[in-house]
């Protein structure tokens, strides 16, 4: 029974897909997320917030790219 | 008669309470101002100060206050002959000095080549030492034997910190309280600076407890140096300055006499131009200071000197840049009462100090003698999320340090910033306790203070839902 979920940020921010630079990104689509597993980061204010997924599914979609701005209430991870 | 300064028009390559003060010094010496922003500040307090407003980029610093070209090419475009750079983003970046300077342009502080000296820091201690400025005890370079790591730190005297040579950010840092604790934690550091890093060698530095930040403002022309006297910030967390005041009340006549000369003598040998900073630790027990670094740029807590000195930092080193000799001689320069700074941040102190942008509305501004407000906010401002969270600086100045805290719980009372919770609890709390009012305080203290204080941080009434 699917039903779609939307992650959104709690905080504005600056989006990002990745732990750092360098590092692969925390899901991709067709990945599957449980309940408390880290999605994304939101920096704000220079400080690192992360973005755990509030539900379980698997990842459709990214509505923002990385190192977009974001605002609070804005869903930044899609779920199946 | 003074001569008209080579500058008509500046840059401020900044945002912020920073940008507006820059704006407000350019204004007093008839410049015209253009502020660059990026994208997220076009309705920012500073671009509705300045004559002009250019964009220079998207909302994330590295894609606009960072990006040096972007700054460059849009303060050439608008005709700009100098460009401040405010502190931080490209404040301490000499390659943008350098940059800057080659287009033609004034660079408001010192030259490429001297931030690029103070900025590294071996060839900054090394440079202070042969200032005859008084640098931490320690090895200068690697130690790699047992026998020279016993020698050193019985010469420097216990506890001493055992450093990895290739470490950083903390990262392989031991105490040793003496000999025992040294022989066997050295090669423990050593090892494990080996697995780490693949380098075996260690630094020794003698451990300052309870130290003190003290730190001396100096102005120079690029032949002369003036100093201000010193600052006092030894209240931080997470090595972030939260409260900044100037004299400093734990140091006496002599003291500051030796440390404020030290500052200008170390200052005098690179002949530096602008304003800067020397910064010392300072141990109470002893007496003694030792330099940790030198800051290249106006500080955020410049204006407490500006208090107690009656001077304005931000005019005098256009000034200089511009050319101009110091306008002061240094018996010309001296100091009244005390002044206290205390850091309003969009942070909420009783959540762990949580940055928290938001919307500002009911704001109050306290007025009257001897209280300042250096602030980027307006009612309506939404505060973007992608910078810093300092908002403001309220600055106030009384006869002494004691009528000073009055005047600061006073102005504290007034000021009122709603719409997003800030730090002001911090200071209300801060205020009260005993050990601030008797100024016996030291760089770790607020953390520990923190640990016991959080119930007496709760915010009163902000966040306007």
């Amino acid at each position: 029974m699917a039903s779609r979920h939307e992650v959104k940020s709690p905080i504005p921010g600056t989006f990002y897909r990745k732990p750092a630079p360098e590092e692969p990104p925390f899901v991709e689509i067709g990945d599957t997320v449980a309940e408390g597993d880290v999605v994304a980061l939101v920096e704000v204010m220079k400080s690192f917030h992360q973005v755990k997924a509030d539900a379980s599914g698997t990842v459709s979609g990214f509505p923002l790219r990385d190192g977009e701005p974001v605002t609070a209430g804005m869903t930044i991870v899609e779920l199946d | 008669m003074r001569r008209t300064l080579p500058i008509k028009k500046l840059a401020i390559a900044n945002r912020g309470e920073i940008a507006c003060r820059v704006n407000r010094a350019a204004k007093d010496l008839g410049l015209e101002t253009v502020q660059l922003v990026s994208e997220a500040d076009t309705v920012s307090l500073a671009a509705r100060l300045a004559d002009e407003v250019k964009v220079i980029g998207p909302p994330h610093p590295v894609r606009s206050y960072l990006n040096a070209n972007a700054v460059l090419s849009a303060a050439r475009e608008s005709g700009a002959d100098a460009v401040h750079p405010g502190y931080g983003f490209l404040s301490e970046n000499a390659g943008f000095a350098d940059a800057v300077e080659r287009a033609g342009l004034i660079f408001v502080g010192p030259s490429g080549s001297t931030i690029r000296l103070m900025g590294d820091k071996v060839a900054a201690r090394t440079q202070a030492r042969n200032a005859g400025v008084p640098t931490v005890p320690g090895s200068d370079s690697v130690i790699t034997d047992m026998d020279e790591a016993m020698a050193l730190a019985e010469s420097i005297g216990f506890p001493v910190m055992i450093k990895a040579s290739s470490g950083g950010g903390g990262r392989g840092i031991r105490v040793a309280e003496n000999a025992e604790e040294l022989r066997k934690l050295a090669p423990q550091a050593s090892s494990e600076a080996a697995a780490a890093f693949g380098d075996t060698g260690i630094y020794i530095e003698k451990l300052i407890e309870k130290a003190r930040h003290i730190e001396v403002q100096v102005l120079g022309d690029g032949l002369d140096v003036v100093h201000y006297f010193e600052r006092e910030c030894s209240l931080q967390r997470r090595r972030q300055k939260v409260w900044e005041e100037a004299p400093s009340a734990a140091v006496c006549d002599s003291v500051r006499a030796r440390l404020c000369a030290s500052a200008v003598d170390l200052a005098k040998s690179v002949n530096y131009r602008g304003a800067g900073t020397v910064e010392y630790l300072y141990d109470d027990l002893t007496g003694e200071f030792y330099f940790i670094e030198m800051n290249t740029r106006i500080q955020v807590e410049h204006p407490v000197t500006e208090m107690i000195c009656g001077t304005d930092l931000v005019v005098g080193m256009i000034r200089v840049c511009a050319g101009e000799a110091l306008e002061s001689t240094q018996v010309e320069i001296a100091r009244n009462g005390h002044a206290i700074e205390v850091r309003l941040n969009a942070e909420d102190p009783a959540n762990n100090f949580m940055p928290c942008p938001g919307i500002v509305s009911g704001l109050r501004i306290p007025r009257g003698d001897g209280i300042r407000f250096d602030h980027m906010l307006y009612d309506g401002y939404a505060v973007p999320p992608f910078y810093d969270s300092l908002l403001g600086k309220l600055i106030v100045w009384g006869p002494d340090r004691r009528r000073a805290m009055a005047r600061l719980n006073s102005a504290l009372d007034r000021l009122a910033i709603g719409g997003l919770p800030t730090t002001a609890p911090l200071f209300e709390a801060l205020a009260d306790s005993a050990d601030v009012q008797a100024n016996a305080i030291h760089t770790g203290w607020m953390e520990k203070w923190l640990e016991q204080n959080t119930d007496k941080l709760t915010s009163q009434g902000e966040t306007t839902a």
